[in-house]
């Protein structure tokens, strides 16, 4: 753009949002950085971060994995950040921005990108203590803060996106949660009556209290103003701590008032389609502070990001324009998925909905259908897979009927439409607007191999990562379409799968994890020290192959001792400042008086951190490495062994305490978990084996939620098999019915040892029984009617497991050349290790954090105890 | 058993450089390859120590810089590309046990030692 001859264009930015960030980068691609200065006025007190993942701040990312701004970047492009400095004024005749610490700059270019404020009503008491707002992370900062110190209720005003991520924030700080709704439903915006009523049922069976159709009329709190409660309009009243304002956001349009830049109705500076204000061709604005020329104010970031991709555009001189985008959303709310896209409520005329409601597991699909089979867009609640193909599908017709698409996956009809329909122009990303074509570019002219090459070609998947599956299924495609071996290789060590190895192990009585190497590694891998991957997982194979191919069944033996996994070579789940927990297994939660008594005794006399786990058992922190044979050896001695909580092994099997005691149970549920867990202790498989056995079919054991679970009937038991908990959970399927003890037994061994064979490392069986080709049927085939013809052998290799188990920490403690290592220092073997420190929390103990992060035991540090 | 080849082993002992000279650590025969183990050394700092398996010997600091904790030695061991590494037990980052920077992180390296064996 123009500036005096010889001086270099000045192009000032005022706000380092999310958009404003994009702005930036959207210039440095342009080569604008290098012909123009760049000045940018940031007003939060750190540079530009992830809004969108706000939220993820309270399940442990940490201010820093959230920012966005790349120093690096900001350096080499000469961008003069002024971080903590917001504008204070914009004089449009003289074209100069004042800064708040005096600094004025003149400008050729100004783009506002100052975003949104959240919107507080005017209701009385809205100022007392206790009362915040969801948008910054010194809010979340501000917030957690409060919570934690005085608060256990917290209320929500506004049952909307953010209303809901901030509710899901108050419950995961551990307050009773109540969210108010004006709207008579959830959600409002993105969902129509019926997804708010699934919604609704979902979000109250977490444990949340919502008030619909109700407005706030008044923050009541006590004489030294915090709160304590809000009036409803429904007369009602509501007793709470805090107050989160999540009633929607408003644009940040001041600045432009002030210096008489026009705005629109409702707020938001007015601009043309490429983003220049109406008012003055030097200034525009991006992201959620403008009035884009459609007449609407988007909040969303894919939007912005849009236009601030137009603004560097029509700077450089190239055509560009912004005139209106999609409202397309999906996101895990409360652990819902909920996702809406294109027309998601009818609006167009004449269209036609398509709907599956279950309201018994929480589903609501809706698809919009124009009169001719297009698409026009959809709500998805509870399972939105789906969305990121029809997402894309959108505006055309789809090659299956809509009915199918909104059928659950398995239910008769329902059929599965894979990325590979799509056309070339369908978009998979919608905030980066990347195109399938382009994707497939990515591979074929770009020859990215993996999904995080593709992301980084394309920047695909790199915003709010609703994409990546279609994304991961697409180059996958793409590769195997252009002849490209996709490698399944266990790792770079070794082109086998996990599958494969097993098979030759076992076939060719393979028991030294060298000589695979060197015979069946890579080219340039044999010979070498093979790597972190394929040594425990080759480990666990050659540990639950043992006694079959001749090789030691006590996992600390000759070579095995060098590639088992760090937590198998301590036989000791590590922490974070290098000591160790101790779980000695307690079979089926079963426990005498005299041993819980020992377990108190070894706690109290190693100062350990005691804790229920919830495996029902108990856990021991704090033992430092030297500690572990001394604790050993008194729980052996009093009857315990390990508990494998540190292996990919059988953790535990749960139990109710079933018919004995409880006035329902119909089997002996306590005598069948031991054992069950004394039957496969110690056996080691791809991932870690849980089970459990319930008294009869309300379930107190969860069984239904483990990888192998057991429900008593009144003629015997019901095998269930490959369920989850965890982040991804799973019941589990029903693999047969009415069995005694021996045929239980019997189809659980083969269960066992088949899924052991065939899965991939780190592989729960929820997740092998859905990726084996045939699934569930095909398991039934293979234990129950032996279509494989290797039942005998999967008998064998178990009877061989269970005949040859012998406690780890039992041989471990007796063999004084093992004991060796366990010390801090070799050359200091009665040295602690320094850095291993502890505070007190709660009458126990916690890690001495601030001394792990000097690294050294400074003299005598303040209120840490070493023991 | 043949008593020789164990017995020269045995009187093999490892040595770490620090400041004012080599400073005695263990018996070579202490080091499995593919395991470390860690030494104290006189100024309060940790080293992990390591063996391959075709014998060579290496040294870096025993402390993960990414969680704080002296446990270096208590990870697994690899070849990476033809260069030695180990990856720490607490969140798996590599570290090339020549060089001492981290295999997935650019700006973060430790402390390496020179190492040697010497007849005791
Ligand atoms: C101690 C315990 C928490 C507690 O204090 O209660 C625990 C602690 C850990 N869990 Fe867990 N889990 C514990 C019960 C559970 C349960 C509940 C259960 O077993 O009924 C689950 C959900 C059920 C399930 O697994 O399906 C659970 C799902 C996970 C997952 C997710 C697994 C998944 O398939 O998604 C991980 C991560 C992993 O394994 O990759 C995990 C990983 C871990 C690790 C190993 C994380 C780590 O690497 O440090 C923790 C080690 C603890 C230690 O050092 O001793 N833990 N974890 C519980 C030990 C039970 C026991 O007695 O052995
Ligand atoms: C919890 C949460 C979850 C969200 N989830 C999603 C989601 O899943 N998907 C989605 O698309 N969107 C989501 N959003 C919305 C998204 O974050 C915004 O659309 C996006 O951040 C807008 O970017 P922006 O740059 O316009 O505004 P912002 O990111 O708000 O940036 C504006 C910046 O300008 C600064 N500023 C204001 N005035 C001045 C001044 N005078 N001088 C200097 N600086 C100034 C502000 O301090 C701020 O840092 C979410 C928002 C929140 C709060
Ligand atoms: S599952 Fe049945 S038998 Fe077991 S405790 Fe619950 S109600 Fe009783
Ligand atoms: S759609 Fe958000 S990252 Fe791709």
């Amino acid at each position: 753009m123009t500036a005096a001859p010889g001086a270099t264009p000045t192009i000032v930015l005022i706000g380092h949002g999310m958009v404003g960030q994009r702005f930036l980068e959207a210039l440095a691609e342009r080569g604008l950085t290098a012909t123009h200065r760049v000045v940018v006025l940031c007003e939060e007190p750190r540079p530009a971060y992830d809004r969108v993942q706000l939220t993820s701040y309270f399940s442990g990312k940490t201010p820093e994995d959230l920012s966005m701004t790349d120093m690096a970047f900001i350096e080499r492009h000469g961008i003069e950040l002024h971080v903590g400095d917001p504008a204070l004024t914009i004089d449009r005749a003289s074209r100069t921005v004042t800064a708040r610490s005096g600094l004025a700059v003149d400008y050729d270019v100004l783009v506002l990108a100052t975003g949104s404020y959240p919107f507080v009503p005017p209701v009385p008491g809205k100022d007392s203590a206790g009362c915040f707002v969801y948008r910054t992370i010194e809010d979340l900062l501000a917030i957690e803060e409060y919570a934690r110190s005085r608060a256990t209720t917290g209320a929500v005003v506004g049952g909307g996106l953010l209303g809901l991520e901030a509710a899901g924030a108050l419950k995961g700080l551990g307050l009773a949660t109540h969210i108010v709704e004006f709207a008579p439903r959830l959600m409002p915006v993105q969902v129509d009556a019926g997804g708010g009523a699934a919604l609704l049922r979902t979000i109250e069976e977490m444990g949340l209290t919502v008030h619909t159709g109700t407005g706030t009329q008044e923050i009541v709190a006590d004489d030294s103003g915090a709160v304590t409660g809000m009036k409803l309009s429904d007369g009602s009243e509501v007793a709470t701590d805090m107050v989160v304002f999540s009633a929607g956001v408003r644009p940040r349009d001041q600045l432009a008032r002030d210096c008489g830049l026009s705005v629109g109705e409702r707020g938001g500076i007015t601009v043309d389609e490429q983003c220049r204000t109406v008012a003055d061709p030097h200034v525009f604005a991006i992201g959620e502070c403008a009035q884009a020329a459609d007449g609407r104010v988007y909040g969303l970031v894919a939007p912005g990001y849009e236009q601030a991709e137009t603004v560097a555009a029509t700077i450089a001189a190239e055509e560009s324009s912004f005139t209106g985008a999609d409202l397309s959303t999906k996101l895990k709310l409360l652990g819902v998925d909920v996702a809406s896209f294109g027309d998601a409520h009818g609006a167009a005329a004449d269209c036609l909905d398509v709907v599956y409601s279950d309201s018994r597991s929480g589903l609501y699909k809706k698809l919009v259908i124009g009169r001719d089979g297009t698409l026009l867009g959809g709500i998805l609640v509870g399972d939105a897979d789906a969305y990121g193909t029809l997402r894309a599908f959108t505006g055309t017709v789809p090659p299956v009927s809509p009915e199918s698409l909104v059928l659950p996956a398995g239910a008769e009809g329902g059929a599965q439409l894979g990325p590979s329909a799509l056309p070339d122009e369908a978009v998979i990303c919608s905030c980066h607007n990347v195109t399938k074509g382009t994707i497939r570019g990515a591979v074929t002219e770009h020859s990215c191999t993996t999904v995080p090459e593709v992301k980084k070609c394309t920047k695909a998947g790199t915003g709010c990562g609703s994409c990546v599956k279609v994304l991961g299924q697409l180059v996958t495609a793409e590769l195997e379409a252009s002849g490209v071996e996709v490698d399944k290789g266990l790792c770079g060590c070794f082109a086998q799968t996990r599958e494969e190895l097993y098979e030759i192990v076992l076939a060719l009585r393979i028991n030294s994890y060298q000589a695979l190497l060197d015979r069946y590694g890579r080219e340039g891998a044999r010979g070498g020290d093979g790597c972190e991957v394929c040594k425990p997982a080759v480990a666990s194979i050659i540990a639950s192959l043992a006694s079959t191919i001749g090789a030691s069944g006590y996992v600390l033996e000759g070579e095995q001792a060098s590639i088992q996994d760090s937590n198998d070579h301590f036989l000791a789940n590590l922490q974070k400042n290098g000591s160790y927990s101790v779980v000695p297994r307690i079979p089926g939660g079963e426990i005498t008086p005299e041993k819980l008594i020992v377990i108190g005794e070894i706690a109290r006399d190693f100062g350990l951190y005691t804790k229920i786990t919830g495996g029902q058992r108990i856990d021991m922190f704090g033992a430092r490495v030297e500690q572990l044979p001394l604790i050993w050896t008194r729980l052996v001695d009093a009857g315990f062994e390990s508990g494998h909580a540190y292996g990919k092994a059988l953790r535990t099997v749960k139990s109710c305490v079933g018919q004995t005691w409880c006035r329902y149970g119909v089997q002996d549920s306590v005598r069948m978990a031991i054992d069950l867990e004394l039957r496969y202790r110690g056996l080691r498989s791809p991932h870690k084996l849980k089970s459990a056995v319930s008294g009869c079919a309300r379930e107190c054991a969860e069984a239904q939620s483990k990888d192998f679970g057991v429900i008593a009937t009144a003629n015997g038991w019901n095998l269930y098999v490959g369920g989850n908990g965890g982040a991804t959970p799973r019941h589990a399927d029903l693999l047969a019915q009415d069995l005694t003890d021996a045929e239980l037994i019997r189809l659980i061994d083969r269960f066992l040892m088949f899924y052991i064979r065939t899965a991939d490392r780190l592989e729960r069986t929820s997740v092998w029984l859905d990726r084996i080709p045939g699934g569930l049927d095909h398991i039934r085939d293979v234990v129950v009617h032996d279509s494989l013809g290797i039942c005998e052998e999967l008998d064998a290799l178990m009877a061989a497991h269970v005949d040859n188990y012998r406690d780890e920490w039992a041989t471990t403690i007796n063999d004084p050349e093992k004991l060796a290592r366990f010390v801090s220092f070799v050359n200091a073997p009665d040295t602690p290790d320094p850095v291993v420190g502890f505070v007190p929390e709660r009458d126990q103990i916690k890690p001495d954090l601030p001394l792990l992060s000097i690294g050294m035991r400074p003299e005598a540090l303040e209120g840490s105890a070493q023991r | 058993m043949t008593l020789a080849p164990e017995s020269t082993t045995t009187a093999l002992k490892v040595q770490l450089r620090v400041a004012d000279g080599w400073l005695e650590v263990c018996d070579l025969a202490v080091l499995l390859p593919g395991r470390g183990v860690a030494a104290l050394l006189p100024d309060g700092r940790q080293a992990a120590l390591f063996r391959d398996r075709d014998g060579a010997l290496y040294a870096i600091d025993n402390r993960d810089p990414f969680g704080g904790a002296a446990v270096l030695s208590r990870g697994l061991t690899g070849t990476h590309q033809g260069r030695p590494f180990v990856a720490s037990p607490l969140l798996k980052q590599r570290f090339d046990l020549e060089t001492g920077q981290c295999l997935d992180d650019e700006a973060v390296r430790v402390t390496t030692y020179e190492v040697r064996t010497a007849a005791s």
